[in-house]
């Protein structure tokens, strides 16, 4: 295409309606690639101690170096120990090499590492949105999937494989195919006890976890704008259990808020700048989508999985569906019409990127205060950064789980999937606040039933699976 | 490097099940160096072996049935290598000798992940999966012709999946999309430059 028809089109396309998504695309293209894919500059990146070695030690194979150093990240998280008094060593046998090898490539290479002990150090996406490092119109990537909960800032984030995140470093690109855009609008209010994970086990329970098929899905309506920033976290955290490239949410004054004064925020002119420049970021009137959704809010309940997929979710009062498959219905030891409040618990669980922000800690305590764990039920709270933990504890959180019956952890992934180290006794039915339900996920056997950290609360009171509105209706009301 | 994959003729595992994930191709306590290698022991360890952490082939699993010896393309479901990104799931299929998936769909990150190493992610609607998982059970081999989009039986019942010229051109030939990229350098440079002056707050070193 020559220069003048290119720009002819251009100025064609900047006139009609956008997406939010497409306007984040047309700000990153470095070049249009053949077959419609683009060459996309990415803003931030950020490793982990998991698969960071592998992609700092590819590159370094490779002979290449990182082209920007001061934009990209590496956090300890995934196998670092959550036990109180951690070092370097790891219950995970052998996790020990991936610290030490991931700390001396990440210093080698320059990066802003949060190491094992370091104030900063937490979940991934958990410490990006708090130090401000992802930001409304950013690209960011980051060698593991559940990359696309930065989204819920306005940002273009999405997970990669280790090769596209040392092409990432290498060149501060990436090549990405143009993916096909979704808008999910959830109408009306959220009822009281229903939660952003429920609003996300919903939508996959509805639509399938292979539903979102590979596109950028737009959270909109009513139920999401009211949601708060680490609500809006939640949300998109599962996009990538819906198959998604990614989830995103329009940046507002809830963003900008949360954001002000943040680490590696834009500060003075800079930020009013920034700002100007984010309020454009929405999707305009009359932009079309290849595929819209609706979730009518109001009517939903909290959600709780019965299955291996994510997609095996229903609400809390329902029951495992009649046309269970016989796979799944064997690996939970469940039966089809069978109820799932009620439903014996061995352990509950709170943490992971989905839900362990200081939001849904507050949440969970507030349910807890005055109550106990039922006997014989192993219940652990992990917080999502060693920032939410002190400010957890700053508000006396801390007390409200360990008195009733949680252990409280330092930050880290923990036992939202199973490394070798640290697991549940053997064949435990486990109510979590993670994301995954899969076979093994959490251990050998392990059965997992995902839900909000409410209803995990609710149940670990109980001892059983249990509505966590049940208990509002009690004392605290 | 990955080798370049024009055409491949081999035998077929139907592992015909809907959303089967990364930690079930290769389970996280499989990941056990940093390293890329090694991993071929540990794919779907969880469903081929009797006991966790063991090495006692469970008979009952696709990949150790001797009519399946030797596979070299897995048939599956519905979003295929949904979960986690650990690009592990890939480099042990490739260890182990898979050279193609066919499936009714993929998750979007495992696809990246089977381009960049030198496996073809083949989408077919569920009806041909069914029909070549029969052919395979029937000891038949699948051909892959990856430049023309093809997937073939002995019997000349023949299929088309579609992949993105940039995919095609990757397998095909075996192609580093780093040096790729970097030849576009003067592009990435001018993208700076403008960008820049547009988004200052972006480029961090300038805040210091």
């Amino acid at each position: 295409m020559t220069g003048a028809r290119w720009r002819r089109r251009w100025r064609r396309r900047l006139a009609e309606p956008r997406t939010l998504f497409a306007k984040l695309w047309d700000q990153h293209r470095v070049a249009d690639l053949p077959g419609g894919a683009a060459l996309i500059a990415i803003d931030r990146i950020f490793l982990h101690e998991r698969t960071g070695a592998a992609a700092l030690g590819g590159l370094k194979a490779a002979g290449r170096s990182v082209a920007d150093p001061a934009r990209v990240f590496c956090v300890m998280d995934h196998i670092v120990d959550t036990r109180p008094g951690r070092d370097d060593r790891t219950l995970m046998p052998g996790g020990q090499a991936f610290i030490t090898e991931t700390r001396a490539a990440a210093r080698e290479a320059g990066l802003t590492l949060f190491d094992v002990t370091d104030p900063d150090q937490g979940i991934v996406h958990v410490v990006s949105p708090e130090l401000g490092i992802v930001l409304p119109g950013a690209t960011l990537v980051a060698p593991d999937s559940h990359t696309c909960t930065q989204g819920a800032l306005g940002a273009l984030a999405w997970g990669i494989g280790s090769s596209e995140a040392e092409h990432a470093m290498a060149t501060g690109t990436l090549r990405v195919a143009t993916p096909r855009t979704m808008r999910v609008t959830y109408t009306g209010k959220l009822g009281r006890g229903v939660t952003p994970k429920d609003m996300i086990l919903a939508l996959i329970a509805r639509h399938e976890a292979g539903g979102g098929k590979g596109h950028v899905v737009e959270f909109a309506g009513e139920a999401v704008t009211a949601l708060d920033m680490e609500g809006r976290m939640t949300l998109c955290n599962m996009a990538t259990e819906f198959a998604a490239m990614t989830g995103v949410i329009a940046p507002d004054e809830a963003t900008f808020d949360y954001l002000a004064g943040r680490r590696y925020a834009p500060r003075g002119a800079a930020w009013d700048r920034a700002v100007a420049h984010w309020r454009t970021l929405a999707t305009d009137p009359g932009a079309s989508f290849d595929a819209e959704l609706e979730i009518d809010a109001a009517a939903l309940e909290p959600m709780v999985s019965w299955g291996t997929s994510p997609e095996h979710s229903v609400a809390i009062s329902g029951a495992v569906p009649g046309d269970a498959g016989d796979r799944p219905l064997a690996y939970m030891g469940l039966r089809p019409g069978e109820a799932l409040a009620g439903l014996p618990i061995d352990a509950a669980f709170i943490g992971s990127c989905t839900n362990s922000r200081l939001s849904d800690l507050r949440r969970a305590a507030a349910l807890l205060t005055g109550r106990r764990v039922a006997p014989g039920v192993k219940a652990l709270c992990v917080p999502g950064s060693s920032a939410v933990k002190r400010a957890a504890e700053a508000e006396g959180l801390d007390k409200v789980f360990t008195e009733a019956g949680f252990e409280w952890r330092e930050s880290g992934c923990s036992m939202c999937f199973y490394a070798g180290g640290e697991s549940f006794p053997a064949g435990s039915r486990v109510v979590s606040s993670t994301n995954r339900n899969f076979e093994g996920r959490q251990g050998p056997g392990i059965r997992t039933h995902v839900a909000s950290p409410e209803t995990v609360v609710a149940s670990a009171i109980a001892g059983r699976i249990a509505d966590p509105r049940a208990i509002g209706e009690g004392a605290d009301a | 490097m990955p080798e370049p994959l024009t055409t491949h003729t081999g035998v077929a595992a139907p592992l015909l099940r809907d959303n089967i994930d990364t930690d079930a191709i290769i389970p996280s306590r499989e990941m056990k160096t940093t390293g890329k290698t090694g991993l071929a022991e540990g794919l779907f360890a969880g469903w081929r072996y009797l006991a966790p952490g063991t090495r006692d082939p469970d008979p009952s699993f696709v990949l150790n049935q001797p009519a399946y010896a030797g596979a070299t393309i897995l048939l599956g479901g519905s979003n295929f290598g949904c979960g986690s990104s650990r690009e592990h799931a890939v480099w042990a299929l490739a260890e182990f000798g898979i050279r193609a998936v066919i499936a009714t769909s993929f998750a979007p990150i495992f696809f990246g992940n089977c381009v960049r190493n030198g496996i073809c992610p083949a989408v077919l609607p569920p009806e041909a999966v069914a029909e070549i998982a029969a052919a395979a059970e029937a000891g038949s081999q699948v051909s892959l012709d990856v430049e023309a989009g093809t997937v073939s039986l002995a019997d000349g019942r023949t299929w088309s999946f579609s992949l993105e010229a940039e995919a095609r051109a990757m397998l095909t030939e075996g192609l580093d999309a780093i040096d790729l990229t970097l030849k576009l350098r003067d592009r990435i440079a001018a993208f700076h430059a403008r960008d820049r002056a547009e988004r200052p707050w972006i480029y961090l070193e300038e805040q210091a």
